[in-house]
């Protein structure tokens, strides 16, 4: 299939996509063991929790700390939900995408990195020991996971010879990258779930730091962060899609459906996840990230690589 | 945009930064101005490439080497502010002066 | 229109860097330099260069992350709310910096250019690619050799205890 630009308009479609796959993630969650609805009973009431929660965030009136570093705070609160548009500019849903950037692989990646600076105010400003704790703890993890998601990112960009998603995206047409590039794509939403500070490399925002960088936000504040965290793991999850399942590629359906579907259903086994794995301490996620991830996607870059100057 | 705007930019960049690398007493602030010297060397690299020899890629080489520099020097700087740290308890230059004499 | 593209950038970048050394909180300086860097990322989008502007972002942001955390751990004062002078020479140094300004502009305005040899590629990054693995190759290879180099150099020095006491050793 082929990926051209879309009008100026679409910008607004997708938005509202990435807002309802954040909120299904959010009631997925909510509806799974081990989520944030924690003991509440089985049943409708608990995967409404996300709705009533959201009813009470805006309600609720902000506390702030003796100190804050208001400008900071504000950048650090607003940036996920942000960043995540932003990443999903560059995201071809069927044929069309939002933002036609030549370079749009290394975008996703600068946009990832930004929110090492995001994510850091957002534990610095509200001048408090957990919140601080948190922001320490994401950069020391990104230092550990950054590395093997670059190299993630560029197997498939040097499958199809382009940094340009959409052209990664035509380039499988025969056959999907998740095929003969599995370790990159599991590094990949390893890398997804750790800038979206989910499951097992949920520490910066962790229960043993009071919610870290989270601890300190109430009201319209809390929403927004927490709104960013899932709308950070769908912006992962569709270039996930994007990358190494096809893209819109599939029988029947027209390809935004396709891209849609299968977005959700990559955020739906990031989220189920979630309960079932381990949390992983921040000094192992970075000990992990350079023993074992960056040697073995090294080698998955090797291994396209070859294959790419053997197929000429 | 003409290069004449871009050179005056980068000469403004390199300025701010030169007058934060001389005035700051702390190491860190004082790499933070040399950054800021290398950001407008940055930019008068990428506006010669385009206003003067686009077709090699020499100018982008330029940007590339640049700011790898940039790395090397902050790498290379945080170290030696550690080291000087943990030895003396020291974190400013008008205090680290044994290569005066 | 073009003009607004240039100059909104650009007076951002100026704007920020000589935040960098008025603010009081290290938090705000080492973000304001982060600031600077993006817009001149911007900068570099304008002159087709939209390979390297991205990779400036990106480097320069990861950067100031780290950088944020070091100036925080050296500076006192480093919330910015007991303010403090931590400069020498101020009138000197400024005087300085604006004879280097009036002069590089100087060069700038009143040098002759040359004219402009060839138009810009197709895909710059293509070129630039092609160029770092042809012509350049030799450049980036001593670039790397001076990478790894820088590696192991900063951890010799910045780090208190040897490959041979990982686990801390008696300090």
């Amino acid at each position: 299939m082929t990926v051209e630009a879309a009008p100026a308009w679409a910008a607004l479609p997708v938005l509202a996509a990435l807002l309802a796959l954040a909120s299904a993630a959010a009631v997925l969650d909510a509806a799974s063991p081990g989520g944030t609805a924690g003991a509440a009973p089985r049943g409708p009431a608990r995967a409404a929790r996300p709705l009533a929660e959201t009813a009470r965030l805006l309600r609720q009136r902000r506390h702030t700390t003796a100190v804050r570093d208001g400008l900071l705070w504000q950048v650090g609160v607003a940036g996920p939900v942000v960043i995540a548009a932003l990443m999903v500019a560059v995201v071809p849903f069927g044929g069309q995408v939002v933002a036609d950037v030549p370079v749009g692989v290394v975008w996703f990646n600068a946009m990832d990195v930004c929110l090492w600076a995001v994510v850091w105010l957002a534990g610095w400003s509200p001048d408090s020991p957990y919140p601080l704790v948190g922001g320490y703890r994401y950069l020391a993890q990104a230092l550990g996971y950054e590395l093997p998601l670059m190299f993630a990112l560029t197997a498939p960009a040097v499958a199809a010879g382009s940094l340009d998603v959409g052209t990664v995206v035509e380039a499988q047409d025969g056959l999907w990258f998740v095929v003969w590039m599995p370790v990159a794509f599991l590094v990949l939403l390893v890398g997804v779930a750790g800038f979206s500070l989910w499951g097992p490399l949920g520490a910066p925002g962790g229960g043993d730091v009071a919610g870290g960088v989270f601890a300190e936000a109430s009201g319209v504040d809390r929403l927004l962060l927490l709104a960013g965290r899932y709308a950070l793991l769908t912006a992962g999850a569709a270039m996930a899609v994007a990358l190494f399942l096809g893209g819109g590629a599939g029988p029947w359906l027209p390809g935004w459906l396709w891209s849609l579907l299968k977005t959700l259903a990559v955020l739906g086994c990031l989220v189920v996840l979630r309960g079932r794995l381990p949390g992983v301490r921040p000094q192992t996620v970075v000990r992990l990230g350079w023993v074992v991830a960056l040697p073995v996607v090294l080698l998955q870059v090797l291994a396209v690589s070859i294959v790419v100057v053997v197929e000429g | 945009m003409t290069l004449d705007l871009f050179l005056l930019l980068a000469a403004a960049l390199f300025a701010v930064g030169l007058y934060g690398a001389l005035s700051q007493q702390s190491v860190v602030m004082v790499m933070m101005g040399l950054e800021l010297m290398i950001n407008g060397v940055v930019v008068a690299a990428a506006s010669f490439w385009y206003f003067v020899a686009p077709a090699q890629p020499d100018g982008q080489v330029l940007v590339l080497v640049v700011i790898s520099a940039m790395t090397v020097e902050m790498a290379m700087g945080f170290a030696v502010v550690t080291l000087l740290f943990r030895a003396k308890d020291v974190d400013t230059t008008d205090t680290a002066a044994e290569l005066k004499r | 229109m073009e003009g607004l593209l240039f100059w909104s950038p650009a007076v951002v970048a100026v704007g920020a860097g000589i935040a960098v050394f008025r603010v009081d909180s290290m938090a705000r300086a080492t973000y304001a330099l982060a600031l600077s860097f993006v817009a001149v990322g911007l900068e570099l989008l304008l002159l087709d260069l939209a390979y390297l502007g991205v990779v400036t972002v990106l480097m320069m942001v990861m950067e100031m992350a780290i950088m944020a955390v070091f100036m925080i751990m050296f500076m006192m004062n480093s919330a910015g709310l007991m303010p403090m002078s931590m400069v020498h020479n101020r009138r000197g140094a400024l005087a300085l910096s604006v004879g280097v300004f009036l002069s590089l502009a100087a060069v700038a305005l009143l040098t002759p250019w040359p004219e402009r040899r060839g138009t810009v590629p197709e895909d710059p990054t293509r070129s630039v690619g092609t160029g770092v693995m042809e012509t350049k190759m030799l450049v980036m290879m001593g670039v790397g050799a001076v990478l790894f180099t820088t590696i192991v150099a900063a951890l010799v020095l910045a780090a208190s205890r040897s490959r041979y006491d990982v686990r801390g050793g008696r300090r």
